[in-house]
């Protein structure tokens, strides 16, 4: 029954309880239990005068159990990431708990603290943070949804079907078995396209249908476009977003190639930089180049779906300028559990 | 059908788009007869066979490098007998609805046998679309202005011109080489090419890109007067005192 109960992908956030490994989540946890650290300094302390010294009193309680807490989260993410959403909760508390109660020895400043009172603190600091986890993960699982819908629509432009249907067409009686082919690699495409594309795929698959959409672009474009992959050092078993990479190349086409008269050349790198992966997807751009509302939309369509496949560990740059227009991808290297 | 048969250029820069219309150009010729004078791939190369191989018709596509169909539209209107231009475009929502406004001919790629048959007869009883018409689907400027001289059209790429000056009933557009009389008005040039020209006087727009610097040129009225200094030609042009305070914010004097 394995096809059927598969494991929810683990990069997207799972009911509610977030990756412990995640530098956007880590960097979360950091300021919210500052945050409320500095509320409760705020309540406690009345005179403003006073609220120096209380701060830093309360960082030195703070800081040592928190970083220690959140080391302890790092180490114990697999075993976390196996639990129920519930007990995942549950064990989230107990680590706050448990530090809590291990540095107090520590950190008590004479017999004036209690150690319930410590061990509130944590345990309240610790339900804050995964009811604000499970809030964003609630908002984000929608957007998902709103993502995917808004993908499927605006990811392929009708002018490249029409176009595209039209260089069928146009060869379809000098040279059948090319039109032929071109329609197969139209299904292929509409194949992926319509997928439930909520899972990551590996990047060779990626590749390969950058592919085959290119090929249906040479059709209609002939010599215009020329194609330089540069994919040496890149692993193809790197996990990307579905569909990162052709609404890139199609835009560089669309804005690179058609309005240029002479042939210009795209050229698509990937590579392996100790932990991430590039991509980079570089086309000449016309100096008058109009039309920009259909780019902008198609990379904020992929900015939105990086933050949610992996947060802050990755992002979109736009580098224009000299007659190149540039994007550059940046994504950690995941590779699918065996 | 007894007519003479439609002389049609099509003018694509793809290659099958354009094989496709031949196609269907020899399709329908039982009813509506036609003849291919030639194919070209952007607006410019169609200018140049028009030269030797006058047309009826011509078929262009919307979005061209080089020179796009409307460009295209506008400078054809040039000739002594301009043929008729049946736009051709994949998709593009906004262009469709400027054209159904316009009341100009437009098909759908993948162009239909009976469709394409549907609007050439409506060619033979058509007038021209006039150029103010053209310039409101236009995608942004021209790339070229065009100047009919002794049947033939030249092309002058905009980013040539260093002035424009009304003299008379027409506009003279200086190059670096040398002056061409355009059949257009300085107030609608000054609208289309507001970012690349600035008015100085009354008669008269320069290109930004080729003002040097100014030069005081004496008084009147106790105020001072300047002229224009522009690259690559001897001449000065008067800046007016009404122009003069624009003149210097656009060119952060």
């Amino acid at each position: 029954m394995k096809s059927i109960k598969q494991k929810p992908d683990p990069i997207l956030p799972r009911a509610g309880l977030p990756d412990f490994r995640n530098l956007g989540v880590l960097l979360r946890l950091l300021l919210l239990v500052n945050l409320f650290a500095i509320a409760t300094v705020f309540v406690r302390v009345d005179e403003p005068a006073a609220y120096p010294l209380a701060f830093i009193a309360m960082a030195a309680k703070v800081e040592l159990p928190l970083f220690l807490a959140l080391l302890l989260l790092f180490a114990l993410q697999p075993l976390v990431e196996r639990l129920s959403a519930r007990n995942g909760r549950i064990a989230v508390v107990l680590v706050a708990l448990a530090v809590a109660a291990a540095t107090f020895p520590l950190l008590r400043d004479g017999d004036a603290s209690a150690l319930w009172r410590w061990l509130a603190w944590a345990a309240a600091a610790a339900a804050g943070v995964l009811l604000y986890f499970d809030n964003r993960s609630r908002r984000h699982s929608r957007a998902l949804t709103e993502a995917r819908l808004m993908a499927l629509t605006a990811r392929i432009r009708p002018h490249f079907l029409f176009n595209c249907l039209n260089g069928v067409l146009g060869v379809i009686r000098a040279d059948p078995r090319r039109a032929e082919l071109a329609l197969e690699e139209l299904a292929e495409l509409f194949r992926a396209l319509m997928r439930e594309n909520r899972e990551l795929v590996p990047l060779g698959e990626e590749l390969d249908l950058c592919e085959r959409y290119v090929d249906l672009e040479h059709l209609r474009l002939g010599s215009r476009l020329n194609m330089r992959w540069e994919l040496e050092d890149c692993p193809r078993d790197a996990l990307v977003p579905p569909l990162l990479l052709q609404p890139l190349v199609e835009n560089a086409i669309y804005h690179g190639v058609e309005p240029s008269s002479q042939a210009a050349e795209i050229v698509v790198r990937a590579e392996r930089r100790s932990g991430e992966i590039l991509i980079e997807v570089d086309n000449p751009m016309e100096p008058g180049e109009r039309h920009k509302a259909g780019n902008r939309m198609a990379l904020e369509n992929i900015r939105e779906r990086l933050m949610l496949f992996f947060d802050l560990e990755a992002g979109l740059e736009i580098d224009a300028g000299g007659g190149r227009h540039r994007v550059s991808i940046r994504l950690p290297y995941r590779r699918k559990t065996p | 059908m007894n007519e003479a048969p439609l002389r049609v250029l099509i003018v694509d820069d793809e290659a099958p788009a354009r094989a496709r219309l031949r196609d269907l150009l020899g399709d329908i010729a039982a009813t509506q007869p036609s003849r291919v004078v030639g194919l070209a791939a952007n607006g410019v190369e169609a200018l140049r066979l028009l030269e030797s191989e006058p047309a009826d018709v011509v078929l262009a596509d919307i979005r061209m490098p080089v020179m796009d169909g409307v460009e295209l539209a506008r400078h054809v209107l040039r000739l002594e007998r301009p043929p008729a231009v049946i736009f051709t475009t994949a998709y593009d929502q906004y262009a469709i609805q400027a054209f159904e406004l316009a009341a100009t001919d437009y098909l759908l790629k993948p162009v239909r046998a009976q469709r394409l048959a549907e609007s050439l007869a409506r060619v033979r009883r058509q007038l021209p679309v006039a150029d103010e018409m053209l310039a409101g689907l236009a995608a942004g400027p021209r790339r070229h202005f065009s100047v009919n001289e002794r049947g033939r059209i030249l092309l002058v790429p905009v980013a040539d011109v260093l002035y424009l000056r009304a003299e008379l009933k027409y506009v003279t557009a200086r190059t670096a080489e040398r002056e061409f009389l355009l059949d257009e008005s300085l107030v609608q040039l000054e609208q289309e090419f507001a970012g690349r020209f600035v008015r100085v006087h009354r008669n008269s727009l320069v290109a930004r890109a080729a003002v040097t610097g100014v030069e005081r040129a004496g008084e009147q009225d106790g105020e001072a007067r300047w002229d224009v200094l522009l690259a690559g030609v001897p001449e000065r042009l008067p800046i007016s005192r009404r122009q003069w305070p624009a003149v210097r914010q656009v060119l952060g004097l």
